[in-house]
């Protein structure tokens, strides 16, 4: 547990100084951890567990959009698990309960932990479909299609930094319709 | 989307690295303050013996106490823009001004006064006070607001009851230069006031703007 820790702050250490394969590895290390956390915070609350994927992708937008506020000096897991536990939290009360959700929820996951059917998350999808045009484009094109940016930009005839604009704000907008969906 | 979709788009945006909070956070209170001294300005300016009363240490005890206001609230405020953080071992800063406060009443009472306690405390210029110091922090409580909004606190009220006194401090330090109350009393009671005033509006706009 310890050491997957510091290879989590170690692989945002290196994200964070521009290494983009780093923090695709390191989104991909915590977000089983997060969907079984996901998991038992809705079990406990009395929730169906199959809307864990909704929270989980909430979780990860937080975490990509408030990463600034992450002191490359200090160890990456309270970090994460404050704003899964915020999200968590956020998510059960708007589904009308009141909980509360114990930091040894995030702490106690085991890696291999067998995953249950999980349904396809439904809330990012569907706010999808309310940003403006570009942004919808770009967002689609490079998380359904795969295209890289490069492709993107020569796709719809825009620029790599206006892709790179659209692709930033649609993420931020996104997280904002989640929040007060 | 699938979760690996999204992951794949997260790792896409490297757009240039986001401003620290620290640095949205200044920028925002310093186009604000101009808006202050601009309303400052209009409404009451310095006041005109403010050469002279720079020489009363009691005077000068107003700038000290709203500027430890201030900063200790940036501080703490700044701290809790990391969703990790909590105010234990952090809340005492905030109890500095009013050492300062608690300091300089001590030594009033000490000294000869040619006014009664009462007249001190209730001064000329209470219901400016009430007025001057929650108009002057409105514009700074939002650039407050603003610059903590951009980072992930996970007590949102707590935040903006700080973020209100962070306002209701600079807001005094200009208010302070205006008013011939020096008597700490006078601070201690009407300042207080509508520190109280703004950390409350404070917790209620934070609790819903600061959520992330």
């Amino acid at each position: 547990m310890r050491e997957r820790e510091d290879d989590w702050t170690a692989l945002m250490r290196a994200a964070i100084s521009g290494d983009g394969a780093a923090y695709h590895r390191l989104l991909k290390a915590i977000t089983p951890v997060l969907r079984a956390a996901a998991k038992r915070g809705l079990a406990r609350a009395g929730q169906p567990v199959d809307q864990s994927e909704d929270i989980v992708q909430d979780i990860l937008l937080a975490v990509h959009l408030k990463r600034h506020t992450w002191d490359a000096n200090a160890p990456f897991a309270p970090w994460l698990f404050a704003i899964a536990r915020n999200k968590l939290i956020d998510s059960l009360r708007r589904r009308g309960r009141r909980v509360f959700v114990n930091i040894d929820d995030f702490a106690e996951v085991l890696p291999g932990e067998a995953a249950p059917e999980t349904a396809p998350a439904t809330e990012v999808a569907a706010q999808l479909q309310s940003l403006p045009v570009r942004q919808r484009q770009v967002l689609q094109s490079i998380a359904v299609e795969s295209a890289s940016i490069k492709d993107t930009a020569k796709k719809f005839a825009m620029s790599e930094g206006a892709v790179r604009v659209a692709l930033h704000r649609g993420l931020a907008s996104l997280t904002a319709k989640l929040r007060e969906h | 989307m699938e979760t690996d979709q999204l992951i794949r788009t997260l790792a896409a945006d490297t757009r240039e690295r986001p401003w620290p909070v620290g640095l949205v956070l200044a920028v925002a209170l310093l186009a604000a303050g101009l808006v202050s001294i601009a309303m400052f300005s209009a409404a009451l300016g310095v006041r005109p013996d403010v050469m002279s009363a720079m020489h009363n240490p009691f005077f000068d005890l107003k700038f000290v106490v709203t500027l430890a206001l201030a900063s200790s609230a940036i501080v703490v405020g700044l701290h809790l823009s990391r969703p990790e953080a909590t105010l234990r071992g952090w809340a005492w800063l905030l109890l500095i001004p009013l050492l300062f406060l608690a300091g300089g009443i001590g030594c009033e009472m000490l000294l000869p006064q040619p006014v009664p306690m009462m007249t001190r405390m209730i001064g000329k210029n209470w219901s400016v006070c009430l007025v001057a110091i929650p108009a002057l922090s409105l514009p700074l409580l939002a650039a407050a607001l603003i610059g903590l909004r951009h980072g992930a606190s996970t007590r949102p009220a707590v935040t903006g009851a700080i973020a209100g006194m962070l306002s209701a401090g600079l807001a005094a330090t200009l208010y302070a230069s205006h008013c011939t109350d020096d008597s700490p009393l006078f601070v201690a009671t009407w300042y207080t006031i509508g520190t109280a005033l703004l950390a409350v509006i404070g917790a209620v706009a934070g609790a819903r703007v600061l959520r992330f």
